[in-house]
C-alpha cells in the first residue's frame, strides 16, 4: 500500500507542451468513443505513460476521465433515441463484477510472472480476442456494404433469434433496444465478458459492442450507445477503487476530459448522419489494426519471460515504436473515417435543405 | 424554411456562461496543483470520493459548454434521423 501511495505522489509536471498533447490525444480518443461507444481509452494509457506516468496511476487517471466522458456521451445520444439505459445498466452491474474478476487475475499473473508476464497475458488478449471478434465485425461491415443493402434496417443474427427466443421463467427482462424479452442470464457473462476484457485491455466495449449487436440483437447504433452506460458504471467503480488507493491524478484526468468531451460531442452528432453500419466498419478497422501493435509486442514479452531467445535491444525498440504508432494510427484512422462520414452526412443536409427551401419558394 | 433555420437562436449566452464557468474550474484546478493532488491522493473512504465528484462536476458544466459550443458552430445532430 505504501509503495502504491509512493508511486501515485511521483506526478509528473504538467507544462504546455504534455497539456495540448494530452487534450488533443483525449479529443480523439473522445470522438470514436463517441461514435462506437467504446475504443478511445487503449492508447491513452500508454500515451501518459510515455510522459513518465507511473503505469499504475496511469491506468487509474484513465479509468478516471473515461466515466464522466461515457456519461457526457450517453446522454447526448440518449437525446436522439439510441440508448437502452435498462440494458446498460443490467450488463454495467455484470460488467463491474468482471472488472474486478480480471483485475484479480491480472494481480496474479503479475504475482508470478512478474510485469513481463502480465503485459504478455494483455498482449494476447489483445491478439486473440481482436482477431477473432474484430475480423468478425470487420467482414460482416464489408459483407453488408458490397450487398448493397447498408440502407437496408439491419438484420438479427440467428444467434440473437435464439437468444430472444429462450424462455427461462424468473429471469426475462423486456429490453426496448431488443424489442424483445430476454433472460438476464445471457446478458451476465455477456457483461461479465465486457468487464474482464476492459481490466484487461481498457476497452471492454471491443467485446460489449458486438455481443449487444451478434448476441442479443441490438442495432449498431443503440448498441454502441449502450456501451457508453456500461462504460460508465464499470468506470466509475474501477475509478472508485483506484481513488481509495490514492492512485487517481485528477489533473490528468481532468485535462483529458477537457479535449475528450469536444470530442464524445461530435462523435455522438457524428452518429445520426452516417449508416449504421459506419459503426462496424470504424470498429472492425481499428480492432484489426491494434490487433497487429499488440501482436508485434509478443515477441518482446516471451523473449523478456525467457520463451525465445532473447531480442537485441535494437530490435525491441523499433517493436515498441511501430507497436505504439501503429496504434495511434489506429485511432486517427477511425477519427478520419468519422470525420470524413459526418461532412459528407452535414453536405448532403445542406443541399436537401437548400434545395427544399428554394422548391417552397418557387410554390 | 431555410430562413426559419438560419433565424433559429444560437445559445451564445449558455455557451459563454457555462465556457466561463468551465474555464474557471480548470484555472483553479492547474493553479492548485500541489494542493488538490495532495488532498485527493491520501486514499480511503472520503478522499476517493473527491476524485469522483470533481469528475462529475467538471462533465456537467465542460459537458453543457462542449455541447452548446458545437451547436453555436452550427454543428447539431441530423434533423430527420430514424433510428429503429
Amino acid at each position: 500500500m505504501h509503495d502504491i501511495v509512493g508511486a501515485a505522489a511521483n506526478f509528473i509536471n504538467l507544462d504546455t507542451t504534455n497539456l495540448l498533447y494530452l487534450v488533443f490525444v483525449g479529443f480523439v480518443g473522445g470522438l470514436v468513443s463517441g461514435f462506437i461507444g467504446s475504443g478511445g481509452a487503449f492508447v491513452l494509457t500508454p500515451a501518459m505513460m510515455c510522459l513518465g506516468v507511473p503505469g499504475l496511476v496511469a491506468v487509474a487517471s484513465n479509468m478516471c476521465h473515461k466515466f464522466p466522458k461515457a456519461l457526457v456521451g450517453a446522454i447526448k445520444r440518449a437525446k436522439y433515441g439510441q440508448v437502452d439505459v435498462k440494458l446498460g445498466l443490467v450488463m454495467g452491474v455484470s460488467a463491474e463484477a468482471g472488472v474486478l474478476y480480471g483485475a484479480h487475475i491480472q494481480e496474479g499473473i503479475k504475482r508470478s510472472w512478474g510485469d513481463a508476464g502480465s503485459n504478455l497475458y494483455v498482449s494476447m488478449a489483445f491478439v486473440v480476442v481482436l482477431g477473432i471478434v474484430g475480423t468478425y465485425v470487420l467482414l460482416d461491415a464489408f459483407k453488408t456494404h458490397k450487398s448493397g443493402n447498408a440502407d437496408a434496417e439491419e438484420k438479427v443474427t440467428k444467434l440473437a433469434r435464439w437468444v430472444q427466443s429462450i424462455n427461462i421463467p424468473g429471469t426475462m427482462v423486456y429490453f426496448k433496444s431488443l424489442n424483445a424479452r430476454i433472460s438476464v442470464l445471457f446478458t451476465l457473462p455477456l457483461g461479465f465478458a465486457t468487464g474482464m476484457l476492459a481490466a484487461t485491455i481498457a476497452v471492454g466495449g471491443f467485446v460489449g459492442v458486438p455481443a449487444l449487436i451478434y448476441v442479443l440483437g441490438a442495432p449498431s447504433l443503440m448498441g454502441s450507445a449502450t456501451e457508453l452506460v456500461i462504460a460508465f458504471v464499470m468506470g466509475m467503480g474501477g475509478s472508485f477503487k483506484y481513488a481509495l488507493h490514492g492512485l487517481v491524478d485528477i489533473r490528468l484526468s481532468m485535462v483529458i476530459l477537457l479535449g475528450s468531451l469536444f470530442g464524445v460531442q461530435l462523435g455522438a452528432i457524428g452518429t445520426t448522419y452516417v449508416k449504421p453500419v459506419m459503426i462496424k466498419i470504424v470498429m472492425g478497422a481499428i480492432m484489426v489494426i491494434v490487433l497487429f501493435s499488440r501482436a508485434l509486442m509478443v515477441p518482446v514479452y516471451s523473449a523478456k519471460l525467457g520463451l525465445i531467445q532473447p531480442l537485441s535491444e535494437g530490435l525491441v525498440k523499433v517493436l515498441k515504436t511501430t507497436s505504439f504508432g501503429i496504434m495511434i494510427f489506429a485511432l486517427l484512422l477511425g477519427a478520419v473515417i468519422i470525420l470524413v462520414s459526418m461532412w459528407k452526412g452535414l453536405r448532403s443536409e445542406h443541399k436537401t435543405v437548400t434545395k427544399e427551401a428554394l422548391e417552397h419558394g418557387k410554390i | 424554411m431555410a430562413n426559419k433555420k438560419s433565424s433559429k437562436k444560437k445559445p451564445y449566452g449558455k455557451a459563454i456562461i457555462f465556457g466561463l464557468i468551465a474555464s474557471a474550474l480548470y484555472v483553479t484546478l492547474l493553479t492548485h496543483q500541489g494542493l488538490i493532488t495532495a488532498n485527493f491522493t491520501r486514499g480511503g473512504l472520503l478522499y476517493a470520493l473527491l476524485p469522483i465528484a470533481t469528475a462529475f462536476i467538471f462533465s456537467f458544466f465542460h459537458g453543457t459548454f462542449t455541447s452548446t459550443f458545437w451547436t453555436v458552430l452550427g454543428i447539431e445532430a441530423k434533423k430527420k434521423k430514424e433510428v429503429k
